[in-house]
Formats: C-alpha cells, sequence, structure tokens
C-alpha cells in the first residue's frame, strides 16, 4: 500500500505543470467544499410551531409548542433515544436508582458550561430539582415526580455528583429526567441561558422563534466534530395545516411533524421521497359512553352505557379496519386498547383487536335482554336503542369516523345521532354538566411509562372520563384498576410492574369503558434538502436528532 | 318580465324539480356508503365520484339541493313575516313603540350571530335526528335575519301611513288595525315580496358557512354547505374537479335568484 502511494506520488511530480496545478485547485475546492461546509455549520432548519409557545422556561413547559423549544434548548440528565426507545446519558455520564426506587445518584460530566458561560455543576441540577418541585411554581413537570407526601432531598456529593431523595418510590424514574433540562442557578440570564443543542436568540411573538447553535454544547460526533451542525432553526407559529403544507411543497419550510394522512398520500404521489410514515404511533382515536351517576341523561340510558354487554357490543359492531383504510387511507391500525403497539415494552402483546362482527355484537346485546324489532334495537322494556355521539366540529377524520360508526351501528339496529360541538362546549359538557351520551375524542400519548396514564386511569381523577371523581370506585373492575395502577406506580421492579400494567390492559379490554378505534400512524413530511433525519412514532418525530441534521442541497 | 328573467326562473324550476326527483334519480340514497370505492372519481356507477367514505356525490348533491333549495325560502319566509310584523307595526304605529322597536332592531343587528348560532347549537338537546337538526338550523337562520327586513319596512310602512291615500281613509273613520289591514298592509306587499327574495340567497349561503364551521345540518343528512366542506383541503382547482359542483350549482341558483328578484329590488327601493 505504502509502496503504491509513493510510486503515484513520484508520478505526479513527473506531470506536466499545468496538469498539477488543475489537480491541486481540485483538491483544494473539493477540501472546501467538503471540510468547508462543515466549517460553516449546517444551514437553518425551518418548520411550523402549530401554536404561540406559553413559556421559554422549561420547567413550566405545558404546550406542544414550548415542549418543542424545550427539547431542542435544554440540556437534560439522561436522554430517550427516539428510535431505540432507550436511555442515554446526557450531562450525566452515568446513574443508579436505589433499590427501593427512592433515590437516584448522578455521576455529571464535568468541563461543561451554559450557553452565557457558566460552568455547570451538581449545583444547577439541585437549583433545578429544588425548583421543579415547588408546589408555588405549579410544573407540569414536576408533577410527575410527585409520589407522595414529603419534601424531596438533594445532596450534592461533589461537584460532579448528585443523589435525589424522594418522599415515596417513583416508577420509572430514571426515565423522567428526559423532561427535566436544567437551569443555572448562578447565571444571570436564568432560564435563557441553557445546556442544549440552540439556544433561543430572537423570538417575535405571534411570528417566529429564532433558535442559534449553542457555542458552548458539550456534544461532539463520533469523528470529534462539535455539534449541532445547523446553524440555526427558525420556527414560524402557523396554525393553519393548509397553509403549512403550502409552505412545505413551495419549499419555505423543511419539515411537517404530525401530517395527516390525505395531505400524506397528496404529497406521496408527488414527492414520494419527502413523505415518512414511521409506523403506529402513541396517539389512539376512542370512543366512550356516559357513565357519570349524576348526569342528566335517562336512567335506561346509564344502565345501558354501564352494562359491559353493552359496551362490548358496540366494540364488536364497529368496523376498525374500515375506519383505518377508509378514514386515515390505511396510515392507522385498528387500536387494541390503551396503549399501542408502538410502545414496545408496555403493549400487552396477547391482546388482538376486536374483530369486526355484527353478529357476535347482537348474540352479546341478546344477553342483557336487547332485541330487535322490526329492524330496531330495543332494551327488555322496549326502549329503542338511540344515543347521540358528540366530537369536535372541525376535525375531519373524527367525523368521518362518527358517521362510520353510525352506519355500522344502524346494522344492529341502533340509531346514532352524530352531533358535532366546538371544542369549548364539548369540553364543558364532557368535564362539568355530563350532559352527553357518547363521545368521540383523541388521545395524544407523549410518555411511554403507564405513569403517564395515571390521571387517566384511577377512578378518583378528574380525567377519568366516562365516570370521574369517584369517591370510591363504583365497581369492582374499576377498584381492581385503581389497585394495579397504584402497585405498578410504587414498584421498582420493571417485571412487576410490566405484570399489573398488562392485567390493566386486559380489564380495559374486557369491560370496554373507552372503546378504542385506531392508532394513527406517525405521518411526517421531510424535505430532500434536510440530511439526517430519520422520522421516528415519539415527539419529535422529525427533528428528535436535531444536532445531527444538515441542510443543504 | 325579461326575457333574462324568464331563462331565470326557467332553469330555477329545473333544478327544484331535479332535486325533488333524487329518490328515482339516485335511488341509492345520500348515506349508503360504497367503502370499497371511497373517493373514487366519477364513474358509470357514481356520475360525480365518492366522497372520502364513499357515498355517492351525485345524490348528495341532489338531496341536498332539495334540502338547501326548499329550506332556505321557508326560512326567508319565517324572517320576512317577523320583519314585517316587528317593522310594520313600528313604522304604522310611530312614535315612542317605533323607536323602541328600531332600539332593538339595532340591538339584534348588532348582535355577532355567527357566535350566536354556535352558542345555540352548543345548548340544544344533543338527541335531534338530522331532520330535525335541518329543521332547526333554518328556524334558527330565519328567527335571527328579520332585522335588516324590519327596518326597511318600518321606513315603507312610515311613509305609507303619512301618504295621502291612508289620511283620506282615517279622515273617513277606518282607524286602528282595519286601516292597517286593508290600506297600508297591501302596499307593503311589493316590499315584502323583495325582502323575501332577498332573504333566500342569504340564507342559503348562511347554511353554507355553517356547514364549512361545523355547525350546519347533521350527518348524514347533506346541505350545500356539507358538500362545501369537502372543497377544504383541495389545493388546485385541476386536482378533482368534480368536487367542485356544489360550489358551481351554488353560485348558480345564487345568481340565478339575483336575475330573479332584481325586479323586486326596484320595488323596494
Amino acid at each position: 500500500m505504502m509502496r503504491r502511494q509513493i510510486v503515484s506520488s513520484s508520478r505526479v511530480g513527473r506531470a506536466p505543470r499545468a496538469v498539477f496545478f488543475l489537480l491541486a485547485s481540485l483538491v483544494a475546492f473539493g477540501w472546501l467544499f467538503v471540510g468547508g461546509a462543515v466549517a460553516q455549520g449546517g444551514g437553518e432548519l425551518r418548520f411550523c410551531l402549530r401554536s404561540e409557545p406559553k413559556t421559554f422556561d422549561p420547567l413550566k413547559v405545558d404546550d406542544d409548542a414550548s415542549e418543542s423549544i424545550r427539547y431542542l434548548t435544554g440540556g437534560v440528565l439522561v436522554r430517550m433515544n427516539r428510535q431505540t426507545q432507550a436511555l442515554e446519558p446526557g450531562l450525566a455520564e452515568s446513574w443508579e436508582v436505589s433499590k427501593d426506587g427512592r433515590g437516584i445518584v448522578f455521576k455529571l460530566r464535568s468541563g461543561i458550561a451554559f450557553s452565557d458561560g457558566t460552568p455547570f455543576s451538581a449545583e444547577d441540577v439541585a437549583y433545578t430539582v429544588q425548583q421543579l418541585m415547588d408546589p408555588a411554581l405549579h410544573s407540569p413537570t414536576g408533577d410527575s415526580f410527585r409520589s407522595g407526601p414529603g419534601k424531596v432531598e438533594t445532596k450534592i456529593i461533589s461537584p460532579t455528583q448528585i443523589s435525589i431523595t424522594f418522599p415515596a418510590a417513583v416508577a420509572g424514574l430514571d426515565r423522567l429526567f428526559d423532561q427535566v433540562a436544567i437551569v443555572s442557578a448562578h447565571s444571570p440570564k436564568k432560564e435563557m441561558a441553557v445546556l442544549g443543542p440552540f439556544v433561543v436568540a430572537d423570538y417575535k411573538a405571534g411570528a417566529s422563534v429564532l433558535l442559534k447553535r449553542n457555542p458552548n454544547y458539550w456534544k461532539s460526533d463520533a469523528q470529534g466534530r462539535k455539534l449541532p451542525y445547523l446553524d440555526s432553526i427558525e420556527l414560524d407559529i402557523q396554525a393553519n395545516r393548509d397553509v403549512e403544507m403550502l409552505r412545505f411543497k413551495r419549499g419555505e419550510i423543511d419539515l411537517i411533524n404530525s401530517l395527516d394522512s390525505e395531505y400524506f398520500d397528496k404529497l406521496a404521489a408527488t414527492s414520494p421521497q419527502q413523505v415518512r410514515d414511521a409506523g403506529p404511533s402513541l396517539d389512539s382515536e376512542q370512543m366512550w359512553f356516559n357513565e357519570v351517576a349524576k348526569a342528566p341523561i335517562p336512567a335506561y340510558k346509564r344502565a345501558w352505557f354501564r352494562s359491559q354487554n353493552f359496551r362490548r357490543a358496540i366494540s364488536e359492531a364497529t368496523n376498525r379496519d374500515d375506519l383505518s383504510r377508509v378514514v386515515f387511507h390505511g396510515h392507522a391500525q385498528p387500536a387494541v386498547g390503551p396503549v399501542s403497539p408502538a410502545n414496545k415494552f408496555w403493549f400487552n402483546a396477547k391482546l388482538k383487536a376486536e374483530p369486526y362482527s355484527p353478529e357476535t355484537a347482537l348474540k352479546t346485546l341478546q344477553a342483557d335482554g336487547f332485541h330487535l324489532d322490526s329492524g330496531v334495537l330495543k332494551d327488555r322494556d322496549g326502549n329503542a336503542v338511540v344515543f347521540s355521539i358528540i366530537t369536535n366540529a372541525g376535525n375531519k377524520s373524527r367525523e368521518q369516523m362518527a358517521v362510520m360508526i353510525q352506519e355500522d351501528l344502524q346494522k344492529i339496529g341502533v340509531h346514532v345521532n352524530v352531533v358535532t360541538l366546538d371544542f369549548p362546549s364539548l369540553i364543558a359538557r364532557m368535564t362539568q354538566t355530563f350532559d352527553y351520551e357518547a363521545i368521540l375524542l383523541g388521545l395524544t400519548n407523549v410518555d411511554l411509562d403507564p405513569n403517564g396514564e395515571m390521571n387517566l386511569w384511577l377512578s378518583s381523577s378528574d380525567n377519568h372520563q366516562w365516570n370521574p371523581q369517584q369517591k370510591t370506585p363504583e365497581t369492582a373492575w374499576e377498584a381492581e384498576i385503581d389497585k394495579l395502577m397504584r402497585a405498578q406506580a410504587s414498584s421498582a421492579d420493571a417485571g412487576k410492574r410490566k405484570e399489573a400494567f398488562d392485567r390493566v390492559q386486559e380489564i380495559v379490554y374486557e369491560q370496554a369503558p373507552f372503546i378504542f378505534l385506531i392508532n394513527k400512524n406517525a405521518l411526517s413530511a421531510v424535505s430532500t434538502t434536510v440530511h439526517g433525519a430519520h422520522p421516528v412514532i415519539l415527539h419529535p418525530q422529525t427533528f428528535w436528532n436535531a444536532e445531527q441534521l444538515t441542510v443543504g442541497k | 318580465m325579461t326575457a333574462w328573467r324568464r331563462i331565470a326562473c326557467a332553469l330555477l324550476l329545473l333544478v327544484v324539480s331535479v332535486s325533488l326527483a333524487a329518490n328515482w334519480l339516485a335511488p341509492g340514497g345520500y348515506a349508503r356508503q360504497y367503502r370499497e370505492v371511497a373517493g373514487a372519481p366519477p364513474s358509470a356507477a357514481h356520475w360525480l365520484g365518492t366522497d372520502e367514505i364513499g357515498r355517492d356525490r351525485f345524490a348528495r348533491v341532489l338531496y341536498g339541493t332539495r334540502i338547501s333549495l326548499l329550506l332556505a325560502p321557508a326560512a326567508a319566509l319565517l324572517s320576512t313575516l317577523m320583519a314585517a310584523f316587528v317593522g310594520g307595526l313600528a313604522g304604522y304605529m310611530g312614535g315612542i313603540w317605533a323607536r323602541l322597536a328600531m332600539a332593538a332592531t339595532d340591538l339584534f343587528l348588532s348582535l355577532p350571530w355567527l357566535f350566536l348560532l354556535i352558542t345555540m347549537r352548543a345548548v340544544m338537546p344533543l338527541n335531534v335526528s338530522p331532520m330535525a337538526s335541518v329543521l332547526v338550523t333554518f328556524s334558527m337562520l330565519g328567527l335571527l335575519g328579520w332585522t335588516s327586513a324590519a327596518r326597511v319596512l318600518c321606513a315603507r310602512t312610515r311613509s305609507l301611513r303619512d301618504a295621502d291615500f291612508v289620511r283620506q281613509a282615517r279622515a273617513s273613520g277606518i282607524r286602528g288595525m282595519r286601516l292597517f289591514w286593508i290600506h297600508v298592509m297591501p302596499n307593503l306587499k311589493p316590499a315584502l315580496y323583495a325582502q323575501f327574495w332577498i332573504s333566500i340567497p342569504v340564507f342559503i349561503l348562511s347554511e353554507a358557512n355553517l356547514g364549512i364551521l361545523g355547525l350546519g345540518v347533521a350527518e348524514p343528512m347533506p346541505s350545500w354547505g356539507s358538500l362545501l366542506k369537502e372543497l377544504e383541503g383541495l389545493t388546485s382547482i385541476g386536482e378533482e374537479p368534480w368536487k367542485f359542483v356544489p360550489l358551481i350549482l351554488l353560485v348558480v341558483v345564487v345568481t340565478l335568484f339575483q336575475f330573479v328578484l332584481s325586479k323586486q329590488e326596484e320595488v323596494a327601493a
């Protein structure tokens, strides 16, 4: 090898001078083009936020837009890899959760500084945790850590080592730190001094947020080059999905997260290389009946809605395959239960989506005394089965699903009235007046861990939608769910937690308090000018690896 | 009647007749879902293709036309009668009554009717059949759409009240409601007809607007408003031109109404 290189070199030496200069120029140009691109950065990435960010304080984040900014600017101790769903070291080189699940010790990286140059140490972690758990701050991120009454103790072992102890066991404790962006205890810039790959450089209310590369970002790539590659990210605030799509087509923005199936297909027809279907997401669409005791609905209807057989029959008579195929153009999967198959660890693989069978549905209904009378389903007292499904006006896919369910249920003699309401009215009926019969809505799940669903499954919770705020569980199966959810939340044993949550999924499948319809696929659009993008199912789908993206032709 | 108005009347009659024959022209009905051919382009089986969940678009256009064209005049009738009652009586009685009635009219006019309709829809019972929702939607439009007409009719009645022939009738001893019904009301008829005809396209468009917001006629019943919702996601005219049929029909019908009522407007003016 060596010899061959020397021979080659001597040949160059004998070449005419003009050829030598030409080659030298080409090599120099090539070096400038490749090396220079890295030296100058990876360009500017542009995409849309669908609402105004409510805050830049990472501890107060409670909305998607602020969450996106926190993800891009915040430095975290551990980061969940959105592709593998595994935890990876961040600002902490390593960590260890105590056996009782109450404590965690982090060993931090040294020589790291915030974007304004303030050095990072264990003191910042302690400060962040104290702020996070301060009841006066009302931090939504902090709520996930509140496992029981009492104070959180932080102990700085050394500038690079800290121990945090919670009053009670916190399930999935290390994963929760993926959401905790460390803020500086000493920086005069407070929360605007960040440890993440980008820093907020400019904010025009109602128009855009400009992020620039953090010059002090600690991470480098495998070749030792400083990350991120991008110079900046321009986030335009744009709520209108049609406008977002048009701007993408014109090349004014580079990414679209959570693309509608209709837009996806249209874009795929013209630019198939720009669309990505990452498979089933964590998001689901579901329907449920009103089981609230004080709800202003007739007693006989409440009896139907509280009947397991009735709910199961409605589930059996709903053609989920058609919903996936027709409404979502095949970019959705029939839902099995509360956990999407995309959630690799927590999904109960023993469960299968309810097969469509109107015949089975009628048999199930007969067990409760329902019968068909001239094509109309009636209960044992002769009341015709008629109910309304409400959904939010303007949501095309939900309106279509409701109309398809209307026709499916017509086949078992059930008459459904589809009502679309503006969202505030719907929420008022759902949470305050309980004046509704059935609701069709979606559930956006951003957390893989079942702890994120505590507020949904506990019978005492406000968000236990079909029958919230129960003083004591009104049914045996709800009592069992309560017990299982509390058991998994207080255990540090992943196997035991999984066992408990598997059983929760089985109960929900059998009782059908929520009739899960479909899991939407994670659809996105990525311009061909963006390099290094690998869209995934978890938020943020397209820019989860923003530090490794580049933009250029 | 000019030739253009005759043609417009004939075409309107044709549209109404075809929509009334929907049962025979589209026997499959407007609600049946042909899910295997959802979103299909026009074919021999489905002349205008199918919508996104497989319903025959031709059938939906016919039934939607029937609903919008039959109920818009009903709403127009309701609003005109209310306008006649409020505006006519206020103009005839004059004085404090006229001022009070016109103040109430101004108050109604200043209400953001769209939000009012959304609120009314939100507090309505949920379990209403699609047909009932149609009646409710158009009734609401009728009940809220009388104000402008009331002002016109009030001014017209006021001028009639002071007309020589009314003074003469009053001098002959005719008073009160008898004077109103025998001498004033017959002279209000041209203005009433004009207001009626003018209101029809307004209500058609209002229902279409409500339909686009998802607050009009309940599914699966079609109306022009719900049919126009299909155009929401279109990014170019050439993409699926057959989806524009309801829009074209709406524009044509409203234009035809303009031709038909042009004479009436002159009378009202």
